[in-house]
């Protein structure tokens, strides 16, 4: 028997006033699945798993979340979802072990507050109040308080937003053992790298439409034979001196990024290498064969709406 | 910092019910300390009500009427005490609440709304004891005050008055932006305080000014309590009143609270 999807959206809109932020969104994550919802800011990724979470009321539409209405169906689903909002959401006075407990005490049989503080590092702050916690140990607790009634669905709204690149690792191993322990994870993210390494399955979503969705492979290689060979350098190129010198059209991605539109294949690559040589470039980075995962975010935004925005959307 | 250490979150096989009880006295207890914790918050809610009992009591300088000083205080100061509670210290710290996305996160655990106001009724109802047996206690024990009349009645007005001032508090914070409700909480219960006759006689004020404060509910439950504990009985016009306010600050504020930021 396949296991019931834990959450179906069907036609999901949802407007505020005259902006259209979720439009006829068509989703469904099957049970033990980690999904990356991915797009700019603006994209509607909030708003979508705001409506999972019975925030918001749909226009249209229906969201079914482990089989339940999210809003009317409340009382039975809380128990077995957890949430972690994208800031706050606690109380500024008190402190990481009484919030805890206090989240422990809604569930029937929670994991244990002080172990889990410890586990997310958060021991040696355990009284300290959380207004005067730092950033990134503010996440982690808001991490600890959506597992901590062991959910079998969790709902992660940008959850390395903020954090430094050793605490960004620590979360990402943390959802990694979510996923292990056959928990469904939602998580919205604007990091490709974030939505590579974590989801299962990534959709796209831009302007509050889902204009792509598949597995991070199934993404990266469509189409793959036109995909050419693309590379990054720190210089600005003569196209048509590298056009001839590899023979096949090169094209420029955006500053800095640049795209050679031939099969991969060792002759070509020796002779950009010999080229850059020769040039005295240093080469950044080297994809062939294969889209980054950027890439087919920024085509795919592109091709949704102006292109200006997708790259802003990106930027780091 | 690196974390090896797994999280143990593997879901349940088999779910228990929801432990109701124990949510809701989780959220009271949270309620209580956060509500004594606040500096702010106990000033209004002990240090004013016992400050002007004590100093009012001994210092014979206010419009009392024909009567002792403490004799008076005692009714105005226990309404002083109940509307510090609940239009003031809850109204504040709910609207903090709502603004840094508390109320918001609670809607997805476990604790329902019902369960989140019960807790927060819990919550005044504790303080609330706290604060009558100190001000009962000190005019007893340190203000020679001898209560003759209105233990039943007495302990009524004062849950009556708690629901009636914590729904105006919950209107406020639910409706105001969090600073709106701090300055504006704070400045009613001082405009309260002057214009109610609980803390001196109306009389001393124009005629129309002591008319408006004696409709408010500062003023009616001062007028209801006092009468009470002077052995006259239920005031049914300011009762009357008290519960006017009450079911309108109940429907106005169960329509327009916004749970949200």
């Amino acid at each position: 028997m396949v296991a019931a999807p834990a959450i179906v959206l069907d036609g999901l809109t949802k407007r505020y006033g005259a902006l259209t932020a979720v439009d006829d969104l068509d989703l469904e994550v099957a049970s033990g699945e980690t999904l990356a919802l991915l797009g700019p800011n603006g994209a509607g990724k909030t708003t979508t798993i705001e409506c999972c979470e019975g925030y918001r009321v749909p226009d249209a539409g229906t969201v079914r979340v482990l089989g339940l209405d999210p809003r009317r169906e409340a009382d039975a689903l809380m128990p077995r979802i957890g949430v972690m909002l994208q800031d706050g959401g606690v109380y500024p006075m008190a402190r990481p072990l009484e919030v805890l407990e206090l989240f422990a005490a809604f569930h029937a049989d929670p994991l244990d507050p002080r172990g889990l503080l410890e586990r997310v590092g958060l021991g040696q702050v355990r009284d300290t109040r959380y207004r005067d916690l730092s950033g990134g140990q503010q996440q982690r607790l808001s991490l600890a308080l959506a597992v901590v009634g062991r959910p079998e669905l969790v709902f992660l709204d940008e959850p390395t937003a903020g954090l430094d690149v050793a605490a960004r690792r620590d979360t990402w191993a943390h959802i990694t053992e979510l996923k292990q322990a056959g928990v469904t994870v939602v998580l919205t993210t604007h990091l490709l790298d974030e939505a590579e390494q974590l989801a299962d399955r990534v959709a796209i979503v831009d302007r509050g439409r889902l204009i792509a969705a598949g597995t991070p492979a199934e993404l990266t290689h469509r189409d793959g034979a036109s995909v050419g060979v693309e590379f990054s350098v720190q210089a600005e190129l003569d196209l048509a001196a590298l056009s001839a010198a590899v023979g096949a059209a090169v094209h420029r991605v955006r500053p800095g990024t640049y795209r050679i539109e031939a099969a991969n294949d060792p002759s070509l690559i020796a002779a950009l290498a010999r080229w850059l040589e020769a040039e005295d470039v240093l080469l950044g980075r080297l994809q062939a064969g294969k889209r980054s995962l950027e890439e087919v975010f920024l085509q795919l935004t592109a091709e949704a709406g102006d292109p200006d925005r997708a790259d802003e959307a990106v930027a780091p | 910092m690196s974390v090896d250490a797994p999280l143990g979150v593997a879901p349940p096989t088999r779910r228990g019910p929801t432990p109701r009880t124990r949510a809701l006295l989780a959220q009271t207890r949270m309620e209580l300390r956060l509500l004594v914790r606040s500096a702010e918050s106990l000033i209004v809610t002990f240090g004013i009500p016992l400050g002007f009992l004590a100093f009012f009591s001994t210092v014979d300088v206010l419009p009392t009427g024909d009567r002792d000083a403490v004799d008076f205080l005692v009714p105005g100061v226990l309404a002083l005490s109940v509307a510090a509670t609940g239009l003031v210290a809850v109204a504040i710290q709910t609207a903090f609440e709502r603004k840094y996305g508390v109320l918001k996160r609670l809607g997805t655990t476990p604790l329902s709304k019902r369960g989140f106001l019960a807790a927060k009724g819990l919550a005044v109802a504790g303080l609330l004891a706290v604060q009558s047996l100190l001000v009962v206690g000190l005019a007893v024990g340190a203000l020679g005050w001898r209560p003759t009349a209105g233990l039943v009645v007495v302990p009524v007005l004062v849950v009556l008055g708690a629901v009636v001032f914590t729904a105006l508090g919950l209107l406020m914070a639910g409706t105001l932006r969090a600073e709106a409700t701090l300055a504006g909480s704070n400045a009613l219960f001082l405009v309260l305080l002057l214009i109610s006759g609980v803390t001196f006689e109306a009389e001393a004020l124009p005629d129309q000014v002591a008319a408006i404060g004696q409709a408010l509910p500062v003023g009616a439950l001062g007028v209801a309590l006092r009468q009470a504990l002077d052995g006259g009985g239920v005031a049914v016009g300011a009762v009357v009143g008290l519960v006017v306010w009450g079911v309108l600050a109940i429907g106005v504020a169960s329509r327009t609270f916004r749970w949200e930021p």
